[in-house]
């Protein structure tokens, strides 16, 4: 039977049908939906760990346990979990083992476009990368043979357009392929250095191996319609040259992404006059081929930013550019930004009212920084607000710890927040930490994680107390505010600056987009009081607006949350 | 049969992944290689979102470029005028009539644009104009307004009334397929 799948889907349609049993992973846009669709299947077991460190290690216990396993996760999960990458390429397998990693160009919904090939590289593992959802679920069937004949844990290589587009699959059954047998073997698994030494000649050799495995892959496929172009691509790029050139072309389309081939490229570039390499983010491609002595031509065209796409080639390539009527006017940017009712909004206007500085983090809160609110000076990765908090204090002194807060989600603050909160009790800055606590992972699409009371599953789980972790960190002053009441919310950030101690708010209230949290009716604006003075807009509530000097409130998007007329000085907006 | 592009676009949160499944469902019944792309993460929140919708014989990039667009169906108006340049020569355009004021319009750092519906047809583009979110309230909630619009669809092409049936029982959960089914038809009329 065919379906129409999204990559993702297809993916973790490929982990159900190649037998595997436990999968861990931390989510990120555009990975997170491989982990929930494979938490529906019953046979697989299915967890959120608390980042993707500990997600890749538990997939490799369950390998050396004998199982196949899986961990998934954005491109920058992989800085998190390069540690035990890095050495999982040195002990290898028993099980096979899969990783997922979904790069993101063009930045839809990351903090950098960086290439995950490398990674690749650089631990000498096999990566593949598949470009439509058909070949997600292939390329992860695959996948598991491979990690098994050669030893190594395999990357499947995502990228945002396969991830998130939906093409025709085919299922299969599942196979189910007994536990492998599982023996104590140190010389493999205990990586100190007098067996690592032997596990690096073992990299080594596999690489050559794995080599020569590419010069003959049946992932790698010439498709030759004569003619004087070739063009050698892999992934979502393919897709956007075969649609742009057609039958003008002839492809080299490389399913094995890393290593590459040697012979194939090399034969392939013979075969025509002119060779071009398309590949989206960096070179990599391209400078293989160029060492190897082939004349190929890629960055200097498609660069090294961006997503390439078929209009793109056919302008590079074929000078053609497709006729488009534009808008006659100017049309207004429509920014992302929090829900209506979004428990952060009262907390990020407190510091925004205040001008205070703000550390920032990344989740659903991150959009704290965007117009009207504008209250965030920084925001690097998961887990820095904290610890570059203290940094900030440090440099500066009393001024900056009487001045600046750092702010972290709930999730996120399990992921990597929790360390750089040891840090600040350890070492001593009087900072002031506020965790917004939603009971969720929001924006990555509302997981659940540690601290929300519930699994991946749905089911009741053991909850982190948020309080009592601080307090048992070190820190004497912790205390939970309501962010709807923004009175409140507002004192205690004045009065934790003021301490010369560290200190946590908690700024707890579920995301307004969870089904059990229930609504009041929408606000109204009682025109006759509204002074059009436009106060409430300053709280960046989708829901508000303003239509002939008056504000007006949008009964279809409202839901109730009265922050709107805690800010009204005129009595204006009531139920 | 070459390839032919739709595209849906509207605002993070409007329902425009429903949409484009329902759409991709009822193309793939009816034999077609289809693919359709969508975009989760941060747009989802109340940004502009926009998916594209493909089929043909054999599809290639799941993405639509400027200038591609058979149709634009689209949840919003001011949306309807940004993704106007990937409509192809001679392209058609399907909107709703709902008005919802980005970020800047709010904050008073922008204005929204007038007469947008008027403008577009005024460049000489076929356009068919809907006001899918009443006929989503009168059909019990203003949630289902990107089914309304599926129905305005489904009147001006001529797939099988029952693989549009099909595919509506097979994207929407059980509790709202009644809702769906009635915003659907109303659509449907609305478009005659
Ligand atoms: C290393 C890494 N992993 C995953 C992500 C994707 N991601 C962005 S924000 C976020 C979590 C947000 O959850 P939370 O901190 O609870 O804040 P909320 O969105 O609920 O406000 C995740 C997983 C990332 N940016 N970096
Ligand atoms: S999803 Fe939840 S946390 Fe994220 S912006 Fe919306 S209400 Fe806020
Ligand atoms: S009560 Fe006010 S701030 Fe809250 S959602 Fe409604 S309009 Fe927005």
């Amino acid at each position: 039977m065919k379906k129409l799948m999204l990559g993702n889907a297809a993916f973790a349609r490929g982990l159900y049908e190649a037998g595997v049993t436990v999968v861990s992973s931390y989510p990120g846009t555009p990975s997170t939906e491989i982990t929930e669709f494979a938490a529906e299947y019953d046979e697989i077991y299915a967890e959120w760990a608390p980042n993707e460190k500990v997600a890749m290690e538990v997939a490799l216990g369950a390998s050396i346990a004998g199982s196949r396993s899986f961990c998934g996760m954005k491109h920058v999960g992989l800085n998190v979990a390069a540690d035990p990458l890095y050495t999982a390429s040195y002990t290898g397998v028993n099980g096979g083992m899969v990783i997922a990693v979904a790069d993101d160009p063009g930045m839809h919904s990351s903090q950098n476009e960086q290439d995950s090939r490398h990674h690749a590289i650089a631990s000498k593992v096999l990566m593949l990368e598949p470009s439509d959802s058909a070949e997600c679920k292939e390329f992860t069937k695959a996948a598991f043979e491979l990690s098994e004949k050669f030893d190594t844990p395999v990357i499947v290589r995502m990228s945002t357009r396969v991830a998130h587009s939906q093409s025709a699959v085919e299922l299969c059954d599942r196979a189910e392929p007994a536990q492998k047998e599982y023996v104590k073997d140190p010389q493999k698994y205990v990586m100190m250095p007098a067996f690592a030494r032997g596990r690096h000649v073992f990299v080594e050799e596999r690489t050559k191996k794995l080599r020569e495995y590419a010069e003959t892959s049946p992932l790698n496929k010439v498709i030759d319609n004569g003619g004087d172009i070739g063009i050698i691509t892999s992934g979502v790029s393919y897709q956007y040259a075969r649609e742009a050139m057609g039958n003008n072309a002839s492809y080299l389309k490389l399913g094995v992404v890393n290593p590459l081939p040697e012979e194939l490229i090399k034969n392939f570039c013979a075969k025509y006059k002119k060779v071009y390499v398309i590949e989206e983010l960096d070179d990599i491609i391209e400078s293989h081929c160029k060492k190897l002595g082939m004349n190929v031509s890629g960055k200097e065209l498609f660069g090294y930013i961006g997503e390439i796409s078929q209009a793109v080639v056919a302008e590079k390539l074929l000078g053609k550019k497709n006729d488009f009527t534009t808008f006659d006017g100017n049309v207004p940017v429509r920014p992302p930004v929090m829900c209506a009712g979004c428990p952060h909004r009262g907390l990020f206007y407190c510091l925004s009212k205040n001008k205070i500085r703000v550390s920032g983090d990344i989740g659903c809160y991150t959009l704290g920084a965007s117009a009207p609110l504008s209250a965030m000076d920084t925001t690097i990765c998961m887990g820095a607000s904290i610890s570059a908090l203290h940094g900030f204090n440090k440099a500066r002194g009393e001024e900056a710890e009487k001045s600046t807060v750092a702010v972290i989600g709930d999730s996120t603050f399990m992921h990597s927040g929790m360390t750089g909160l040891v840090n600040i009790a350890y070492n001593a800055t009087n900072s002031t930490v506020i965790i917004l606590d939603n009971s969720i992972t929001g924006m990555t699409g509302h997981q659940q994680n540690p601290t929300t009371g519930k699994n991946l599953k749905g089911d009741p789980a053991a909850a982190v107390n948020l309080e009592e972790l601080c307090k048992a960190i070190g820190i004497k002053r912790v205390r939970v505010v309501d962010p709807y009441d923004l009175a409140g919310t507002e004192a205690a950030i004045k009065e934790e600056l003021a301490v010369s101690e560290p200190s946590v708010i908690i700024s707890r209230r579920p995301c307004a987009l969870l089904k059990y949290v229930k609504h009041k009716p929408a606000l109204k604006v009682v025109t006759d009081n509204c002074k059009g003075c436009k106060m409430c807009l300053k709280l960046g509530c989708p829901a508000i607006s303003v239509r002939d000097g008056k504000a007006v409130i949008d009964h279809t998007q409202c839901v109730g949350c009265g922050i709107c007329s805690e800010v009204c000085k005129f009595g204006a907006i009531s139920e | 049969m070459e390839t032919r592009s739709i595209m849906i676009v509207g605002v993070g949160g409007q329902g425009s992944l429903l949409a484009s499944r329902l759409l991709g469902n009822v193309l793939l019944a009816q034999g077609y290689d289809v693919k359709v792309s969508e975009v989760h993460g941060m747009s989802q929140r109340g940004g502009s979102v926009v998916t594209y919708v493909k089929y043909g014989d054999e599809v290639f990039s799941p993405v639509i470029e400027k200038g591609e667009a058979d149709v634009i169906i689209s949840f919003e108006q001011l949306e309807a005028a940004r993704w106007l340049p990937y409509l192809k020569k001679g392209g058609k355009l399907i909107t709703s009539t709902q008005k919802l004021d980005p970020m800047p319009v709010i904050t008073g750092n922008a204005e929204y644009p007038e007469n947008i519906i008027e403008k577009i047809k005024a460049a000489g583009i076929q356009v068919t104009a809907a006001d899918a979110l009443s006929l989503a309230e009168e059909a019990g909630n203003s949630k289902a307004s990107n089914v309304v619009l599926m129905g305005v669809v489904a009147a001006s092409t001529d797939f099988d009334d029952k693989l549009w049936q099909d595919a509506i029982e097979q994207c929407v959960p059980p509790k709202f397929l009644e809702l769906n089914k009635k915003a659907f038809e109303l659509g449907k009329k609305a478009a005659v």
